[in-house]
């Protein structure tokens, strides 16, 4: 290993800040652009691994540290209990409407992702790793680890998931005459996790509202239910 | 130093749900997520107001709002799979457009016919 290598592994500070950097300059060149496509995950990690791949540092170098980071996903999730609380009187209204709606979004996702990968000829790691796509990243990555696919595949899949269902979701929907902003917004949440609901909110706070609705719910169903659907496709 | 005991009560309150579920989930080696069991187990501590909103609210809104800097990690490890990806793009690709497609209008068309069923 090289010394920048060895550096880099001894000190988190290394890579956190790095990484909290790299996001930061994305954050703001995408405010400054205005630009859905230049999503900040994706430019960060792009980033990231360029200057790995260049200096040649090995991706366990930067995890070493990075890996505190990446920690908080868990208790960014159990913060999701937040917005989750605050709509449970909404979710009560509707109950058996927005149930019945995420759970076909949690098996036609799942179940659609799996088949398709497979009928082009996906290998088994991979078609697990695409199994939780419409989930966000934090579940996604969990679910992946526990069936035994590739959690960073996952993760990637999940981000340009949610970055073309933020880009396209509207446009589709209004192809396909879904014209009620609760069920827009609900479609939306499921498909394309927080990256669509980011999009939502920017918005309109409705569609926002019920967007994060579609994100937990369906999230926490592909949480709960993947493992059965995956055994159940073999 | 207010401000400072109430961000403690925070970290407790979120970082000892997940110790829960973790523990939960070690305990009884369910093979389910434990951050959202964590997640689920905040939500009831908030509706038997167990839990105030206000004791937590600050630290929700800080890891909620910065939520796509702890995907960046996990992104980066992406290097360790390129020669997967460029095997695999072709059903990769496919298959997440594809389904996430499907994803939008089934979900909007079932809740449109389930409001118009009901």
């Amino acid at each position: 290993m090289s010394a920048l290598s060895n550096a880099l592994a001894g000190n988190p500070a290394i890579p956190i800040s790095l990484t909290i950097g790299a996001f930061w300059a994305a954050q703001v060149l995408q405010q400054r652009l205005k630009l859905m496509l230049l999503n900040p995950i994706l430019m960060a990690t792009a980033a990231i691994i360029l200057l790995l791949q260049l200096a040649g540092i090995p991706y366990e170098s930067y995890h070493e540290g990075a890996q505190y980071l990446e920690f908080l996903l868990k208790p960014a999730i159990v913060a999701l209990g937040v917005p989750l609380y605050l709509q449970l009187e909404q979710i009560k209204k509707q109950a058996v409407l927005i149930l019945l709606s995420q759970l076909v979004a949690c098996v036609i996702g799942v179940v659609s992702a799996v088949l398709i990968a497979r009928w082009l000829g996906a290998s088994h790691a991979v078609a697990i790793s695409l199994a939780p796509k419409s989930a966000t990243t934090p579940i996604a990555i969990e679910v992946t680890r526990l069936m035994g696919g590739i959690p960073a595949l996952s993760a990637i899949i999940v981000i340009l998931t949610g970055i073309f269902g933020a880009v396209c979701g509207l446009t589709v929907l209004r192809w396909l005459a879904i014209k009620s902003p609760i069920a827009r917004g609900l479609a939306l949440g499921a498909a394309a996790h927080a990256v669509g609901t980011s999009h939502a909110m920017q918005l309109n706070r409705k569609l926002g509202a019920y967007s994060s609705l579609g994100l937990i719910v369906n999230g926490t169903l592909t949480g709960l239910l993947t493992p059965y659907l995956l055994h159940w496709l073999g | 130093m207010n401000h400072l005991k109430n961000t403690l009560r925070q970290c407790v309150i979120v970082f000892g749900c997940l110790a829960v579920a973790e523990l939960f989930v070690s305990l009884t080696g369910i093979r389910f997520p434990s951050a959202l069991i964590g997640m689920l187990l905040l939500t009831l501590l908030l509706k038997l107001g167990w839990v105030k909103l206000d004791w937590v609210q600050g630290i929700a809104d800080f890891l909620l709002g910065h939520l796509g800097l702890f995907f960046v990690p996990p992104g980066v490890a992406l290097m360790l799979h390129f020669e997967l990806i460029r095997a695999e793009w072709l059903p990769i690709a496919v298959a997440t457009l594809v389904s996430t497609v499907a994803v939008l209008a089934l979900t909007g068309w079932a809740y449109q016919l389930a409001r118009r069923c009901k």
